[in-house]
């Protein structure tokens, strides 16, 4: 089976966040492979396992996501392809992020493409189900479990909260959810192969696009930082006394209640 | 230059969601005065139409069909280009719900589209809407605006209020005929997990355990105080690791993002990822026994205490204070 993860280097989840000059704040910071797209490489590794076939870790980036990639073929990957958009790119929407991706597997004959159902930092969800559309393949969002038996595939879906089973004619996209499945950590052997897998470098002009193609639709004018949430009172006293007032409180100061 | 918006109504357990009345709110501001076209899908919506106009749509579109009983992008993607084909708008409104999530990405694709997902705010109107939308999770919000094409957006759930409901308003409901068919996802069963309907992300009032709770049945007090709240149960990352409940239910940085009214942490600790997911709520309490919880630094009010002797009392005193009003 032919099978691809898509995934997409993000700050840390522990990291806090500042501006700087309209920007989000980079120096110092830790990043690691998406959370949600961490799931859809586990889940990959484990369908090569249980049918055959072959991994490709897919990102764009700059070089800087080498390490996610590199990271991704130490838990299993087979190989790894860097879309590096750098030198061609100052900025890069969902429509963008999307073209480019289906134009690099448009001739590909994926059978299988994962990604996380949502990225921790632009927080959209969009470009999983855009591929989707672009290579004109079918598509499930947020899975927790996942079955393939032949040319289908039963696939569990979190609707909030509740569960879908769903069959799915493949080729598919599915798009990770929590509960999928628990990564891998890459172990030592892991990351000494990981060093001599093949990891491809590309960029626009090899996959046949130029600046224009992907030109932004959603343009970012400004970017702030939520007001700082103040602490507000602890309550003292006997706990019966405490519960009264926070009772009270809640019905007559914050009328949530 | 005012524009034609089309709003998505959706639709749960037979009754439209309140996310829908919020989007024909946020769908007046981008018209500029230009008509609001209210859409149905499913495979019986057309007596929903009239609600719909009640809170601010001209007129509804509906498009009905056995094989649309359930979502399915195929399906409902299929519906709503019928639609767009006969409407032709310049703005697309969505609900940022699991179905808003899905379809709305297909469409964009579909339409060579700019999108702006998961909006809370919209300042200006018209060609000056601009969209305040959150990044990592709240940590940082930014503000986007459409350069060209469709403006096409999905609105977060409880952010944007609802116009007020205005039975004496009346439009036309009529049917657009689509052909659905190739389906290639089916939905073959749905299994109801979430406590009594009240959904998380539209929910006034969330009461979230943390490891606090200690096991899965020391939900128990919580769920009876969402229930007596008409609340929603949530939890931490440490409640859903420990197994203590489902990972639907966990809020955070991974997991949801939410904005409820009234948002009750029991014997949760605070961490970054968690408060990412629940800060912005406009009441937050906290009830934890370490009184150096990082929780305190974002509640409103706080208790230190044992959260198994609190939330009883809350109940008791809640409870109370239904039989007095």
């Amino acid at each position: 089976m032919n099978i691809y993860a898509l995934v997409k280097r993000t700050f840390d989840t522990e990291e806090k966040i500042s501006v700087q000059n309209g920007e989000i704040a980079e120096d110092g910071a830790e990043f690691i492979i998406n959370p949600y797209d961490e799931y859809a490489v586990e889940e990959a590794i484990r369908v090569r396992d249980e049918h055959g076939g072959e991994v490709t870790v897919l990102t764009i980036g700059s070089e800087e996501a080498e390490k996610q990639l590199r990271t991704a073929l130490a838990m299993g990957a087979d190989k790894a392809v860097l879309i590096n958009t750098e030198d061609d790119l100052d900025e890069l929407d969902e429509f963008g992020a999307a073209t480019i991706i289906a134009e690099y597997l448009k001739d590909k004959d994926a059978d299988l493409i994962l990604a996380g159902n949502v990225a921790i930092d632009g927080g959209s969800g969009q470009v999983g189900p855009r591929v989707a559309e672009l290579l004109d393949i079918n598509y499930v969002t947020t899975i927790t479990e996942l079955k393939i038996d032949g040319d289908k595939a039963t696939v569990i879906r979190d609707v909030e909260g509740d569960s879908e089973t769903i069959e799915a004619q493949m080729p598919l996209l599915v798009t990770a959810q929590q509960g999928l499945n628990d990564p891998r950590y890459p172990s030592l052997p892991g990351i000494m192969k990981a060093k001599k897998k093949p990891l491809e470098e590309l960029e626009l002009d090899d996959i046949d696009l130029d600046e224009d193609d992907v030109e932004v639709k959603v343009e970012r004018v400004d970017i702030f930082l939520p007001p700082e949430k103040q602490a507000g009172r602890v309550l003292e006293g006997d706990l019966q006394d405490q519960v009264k007032e926070l009772v009270q409180l809640l019905r007559t100061e914050a009328k949530v209640i | 230059m005012s524009k034609k918006v089309i709003v998505l109504g959706e639709v749960r357990d037979g009754a439209l969601r309140n996310v829908s009345f919020e989007a024909i709110a946020a769908a007046k501001k981008i018209s500029g005065g230009g008509e609001i076209v209210g859409v149905l899908i499913g495979d019986s919506v057309q007596d929903l139409g009239q609600e719909l106009v009640q809170y601010g749509a001209d007129r509804v579109v509906t498009v009905e069909h056995p094989h649309l009983k359930h979502y399915t992008s195929d399906g409902f993607g299929q519906a709503f280009m019928a639609v767009h084909e006969q409407e032709e708008p310049e703005a697309i409104v969505f609900g940022h719900t699991a179905l808003g999530k899905d379809l709305s990405p297909k469409i964009a694709a579909k339409l060579q589209s700019g999108l702006v997902s998961d909006v809370t705010e919209i300042e200006g109107e018209d060609d000056d809407a601009v969209f305040i939308r959150p990044i990592y999770s709240g940590k940082a919000f930014e503000k986007v605006k459409i350069n060209e094409g469709t403006v096409f957006v999905t609105i977060r759930p409880n952010n944007i209020e609802p116009l007020a409901q205005d039975a004496d308003r009346s439009g036309d409901v009529s049917a657009v005929s689509a052909t659905i068919q190739n389906l290639r996802s089916v939905v073959k069963d749905v299994v109801t997990k979430a406590t009594d309907g009240v959904d998380m992300s539209e929910a006034k009032v969330i009461v979230a355990g943390g490891r606090g709770v200690k096991g899965p049945e020391g939900f128990e007090p919580l769920k009876e105080l969402a229930d007596l709240l008409g609340g929603a149960i949530g939890a931490s990352r440490g409640a859903c690791d420990a197994d203590y409940c489902d990972y639907s239910l966990q809020i955070g940085q991974t997991g949801k993002v939410v904005t409820p009214d009234l948002y009750i942490a029991a014997g949760i600790s605070g961490a970054i990822q968690h408060l990412a997911g629940m800060s912005n709520s406009k009441v937050i309490v906290a009830i934890n026994k370490d009184p150096e919880a990082n929780i305190f630094k974002v509640a409103d009010y706080g208790i230190v205490g044992d959260l198994f002797e609190v939330i009883p009392m809350m109940i008791e005193e809640i409870k109370q204070l239904k039989v007095n009003a």
